[in-house]
């Protein structure tokens, strides 16, 4: 807020003896956490910000996350440009952008050319079929990892807002953004008044 | 605009729309792009919608590559880049801007709260997707039992989750996803 206060959060996160990487650096260390990432890239890059590169630290990764999560849009690909962008500016961005999506999208492309082509033979959709199944329950493993905390916490609140979410979307149908609409501001609403209470 | 005519069009202002509404992720989108891309555009069958997702979590990369899949089949290669960018820029500009003024202004209180607030949100979102594709992928009992399995083995374990989805490929193979 005050030009003359300390900088709480410097655009160069990472060790200091540490010189910033290069656009071409960028491209190629997200392009290798993402074609790792089966199933998810969240784990990968962590692990290749973190731990290999020692770009930033568990905490600075940590606080990039989280505000990239309570944006909206892929939160792995915010991160990305978030993350390259505060050593690149812009450019750095998008390098890491387009190692992020660019190599696995050609790849996507071409599996969705040969499920154009091939997608009616019979031994291709039985395969498709047992794996949607088995990616279904690992999307119903993450929903039960992440609600794990508000069962600990009794967080009932929490709790009544993600099964009225759950009901207005998944057995209701209703359009996302009518939905969103009306949750955002109610869910903060009662945060922000569950916190005031605890906090008096 | 007629968004209609134009299917370039339709596929940008879709997912330019969708993704700023995408809080949790891609995954937590599902619901949305199957009833957009399904229901009201008839872009896909609810079995090709099905297939389309296998195939996103069968490759590398971020889940949201699933908007790649959808794109192709609507416009070939060109759709795939448009659906693709418009699902990933507009959100990752608006972070890198956000994450910007945040660095510049002091301890903040309301990125904690907005936070907080959308963690339920975003759990229902996800489950909601769970649910929606899994009425349409299981409709027999092997095929409710691969579910269930890779969902306790990925929650109780630190198997890698690609091992789930090839058996589940393996099982459909054999014919008893049905």
């Amino acid at each position: 807020m005050f030009p003359d206060s300390p900088p709480a959060a410097a655009p160069a996160p990472g060790s200091p003896t540490s010189s910033p990487p290069s656009l071409l650096a960028l491209f190629v260390a997200f392009a290798k956490m993402s074609l790792a990432g089966f199933g998810g890239v969240l784990v990968w890059a962590r692990r290749g910000i973190v731990d290999q590169h020692k770009w930033m630290t568990a905490d600075e990764f940590n606080e990039t996350f989280a505000l990239c999560h309570f944006l909206p849009g892929p939160n792995i690909v915010n991160l990305t440009f978030v993350f390259g962008s505060r050593f690149r500016g812009i450019a750095g961005g998008i390098a890491a952008f387009t190692g992020l999506l660019g190599p696995p999208a050609l790849i996507v492309t071409v599996l969705a050319a040969l499920y154009q082509r091939y997608g009616e033979i019979d031994a291709l959709r039985r395969i498709l079929a047992g794996v949607a199944c088995a990616a279904i329950g690992l999307m119903l493993a993450v929903v039960f990892k992440m609600m794990m905390p508000l069962i600990r916490r009794r967080d009932l609140v929490g709790l009544l807002v993600l099964i009225a979410v759950f009901i207005a979307i998944g057995v209701l149908r209703l359009p996302l953004p009518t939905v969103l609409l009306v949750a955002i501001p109610v869910s903060i609403a009662i945060t922000f008044w569950m916190r005031r209470k605890e906090a008096a | 605009m007629n968004s209609d005519a134009n299917p370039l069009l339709a596929l940008a202002l879709t997912f330019a729309v969708m993704s700023l509404f995408a809080v949790g992720g891609a995954n937590s989108a599902i619901p949305e792009m199957h009833r957009v891309a399904v229901e009201v555009r008839h872009w896909l069958t609810d079995k090709q919608f099905a297939d389309v997702y296998a195939i996103s979590q069968l490759s590398p990369g971020p889940n949201v590559l699933i908007v790649t899949l959808i794109g192709y089949s609507v416009a070939g290669v060109v759709g795939a880049l448009v659906a693709t960018i418009a699902m990933c820029l507009p959100t990752a500009v608006l972070a890198f801007f956000v994450s910007r003024f945040l660095a510049r202004s002091s301890h903040a209180r309301w990125p904690a709260i907005v936070q907080a607030a959308l963690v339920p949100l975003s759990i229902g979102l996800m489950g909601a997707s769970g649910f929606i594709l899994a009425q349409t992928s299981d409709r027999t009992v092997v095929a409710v039992f691969i579910t269930v399995g890779a969902a306790v083995l990925a929650a109780a374990t630190r198997l890698n989750p690609f091992w789930m989805l090839l058996a589940g490929g393996c099982l459909g193979f054999a014919g008893l996803v049905g």
